[in-house]
């Protein structure tokens, strides 16, 4: 008896086909649209009355640079800090400023540690991610602010535990980044 | 892993070139960021055009954003408010009882209130809100505490006028965009907000703490006489809040004060009023400079 007609084993939107290739365009503008998705979590459904989201951007920032260190450059943090600026109501060059700083930090540590696994990813984003915000703080203190640093300890355990899982986006991000979309010829 | 050789140029001149002004363009980068920052501490009103701008682009996500919280707000209390429902119906009751006898001794006082007003020659400012508005953003991954609201200088709103929910007083209007505009919430750290207890009147400040209560101070050092489960009002002092809208409710006491938590809680509120400033003589005379107003320092 002749069954249904099978799927293609390899059926896969990986696979490569005759004239079908990634784009160029949606392969480098893939880590910068992310990252400034990211940074538009404010306009999330939640208006909170303390600080309870992880920063996203940067998150989104610090896995791409774990993930494929090639792709964002050193001075990315400050168009991508700009823009988080714009909507995160810090004062204005807070992300500008310490993104870069961040990104230095990063090819620094990496050329210190360059064996790398996930507990020694982990507890860099960890260790960045707790400085970031605390001189978050520092800064918007600096601007007017008053808040006790015990204000943004959740917040800070909250973006070490979502790490991880914000590099699986990313990761899913990177497989999405090499589609072939484009009709090559 | 294996290291990523991605910073090892190898002998190719140009490689060596990117790598080396990739990262002149890092540090150039940080220096501008600082610049950037030292502005905007010094003069905080400086890129309010471009956040206004960037929150008027944003607007349309934001609002249907926010059509979904208030959507899922109420499925949560739909629920929830089936499960207490026979409690609540017997305490409702109760309450209706007392509320009722409560209604007929305040249209007392408020018709005695008109009668002593027009004796003193009293007339109230317009009380109608400029305008009414969704809240469809807040600056939820930073300490300071910001809301987006959707309406801005078209719809009337100006710098510095109050904002308020049906169930109390929400912040201040910081920077207006053409359709959106930027409230610092109550609870931020910088808002300093004068306050007397609804009962007595005993005269405080009510500064945010950045965690969704605020602090409050008594004017008056001595024995503290505040109690837990006290409600506290705006007093009206400084000109810029109208007298009588509440605000928060004592949730533990301190040395020198209480904590207070914020009656109308941002999230659960859907649309907000915009209303004039109250005494606009009174504040401006308060008020030191533009730029102090814009960023939210108290008035002496």
């Amino acid at each position: 008896m002749i069954g249904p007609l099978r799927q293609r084993p390899f059926a896969s939107p990986f696979r490569k086909r005759i004239n079908r290739g990634p784009s160029p365009l949606l392969a480098l503008a893939m880590p910068w649209l992310t990252v400034m998705l990211g940074s538009l979590s404010p306009l999330l459904p939640l208006v909170a009355s303390a600080p309870v989201l992880p920063p996203f951007g940067f998150l989104v920032l610090l896995a791409w640079r774990q993930l494929r260190p090639g792709l964002i450059p050193v001075w990315a943090g400050f168009p991508l800090g700009f823009v988080d600026d714009l909507f995160s109501g810090q004062p204005l060059g807070s992300a500008t400023l310490l993104w870069s700083l961040a990104l230095i930090a990063f090819d620094a540590i990496e050329a210190r540690f360059p064996w790398r696994n996930v507990v020694i990813n982990w507890l860099e984003a960890a260790a960045l991610i707790a400085s970031y915000l605390a001189l978050s703080l520092l800064i918007a203190n600096a601007a007017g602010g008053g808040a006790h640093i015990m204000v943004i300890v959740p917040q800070i355990a909250m973006s070490v535990l979502v790490f991880p899982l914000v590099g699986r986006f990313v990761a899913a991000c990177d497989r999405a980044r090499l589609l072939p979309v484009r009709i090559l010829g | 892993m294996a290291p990523q050789s991605t910073r090892h140029t190898g002998f190719s001149r140009r490689a060596q070139y990117t790598t080396f002004f990739a990262y002149v363009a890092g540090v150039l980068g940080t220096l501008a960021g600082a610049a950037l920052l030292g502005m905007s501490i010094y003069h905080p009103a400086a890129f309010a055009g471009l956040r206004s701008a960037a929150g008027d682009a944003t607007a349309p996500a934001g609002s249907v954003a926010a059509s979904t919280r208030s959507t899922s707000v109420s499925l949560f209390d739909t629920v929830a408010g089936y499960i207490a429902a026979g409690r609540q119906n017997a305490q409702l009751r109760r309450e209706a009882e007392i509320a009722r006898v409560r209604l007929v001794e305040a249209q007392a006082t408020a018709e005695e209130n008109r009668r002593l007003k027009a004796l003193l020659d009293l007339r109230e400012a317009d009380q109608t809100p400029v305008a009414m508005a969704r809240m469809i953003a807040s600056t939820s991954a930073s300490t300071r505490r910001f809301a987006t609201i959707s309406a801005g200088s078209d719809d009337g709103v100006a710098v510095g006028m109050p904002v308020r929910s049906p169930l109390g007083l929400i912040g201040r209007v910081l920077e207006t965009g053409r359709t959106t505009a930027r409230v610092l919430l109550v609870t931020d750290t910088e808002s300093v907000v004068p306050v007397r207890r609804a009962r007595d009147g005993v005269p405080a400040f009510a500064t945010g703490r950045g965690d969704g209560t605020l602090q409050l101070r008594l004017i008056n050092l001595g024995i503290n006489p505040l109690k837990k489960g006290d409600t506290f009002v705006t007093s009206g002092s400084g000109g810029l809040y109208r007298p009588g809208t509440a605000i928060a409710v004592v949730s533990a006491v301190t040395s020198d004060g209480a904590i207070a938590r914020v009656l109308s809680d941002p999230g659960a509120t859907d649309y907000v009023a915009i209303e004039r400033v109250w005494a606009p003589e009174a504040h401006s005379a308060a008020a030191p400079t533009p730029v102090a107003q814009a960023t939210g320092s108290p008035a002496p």
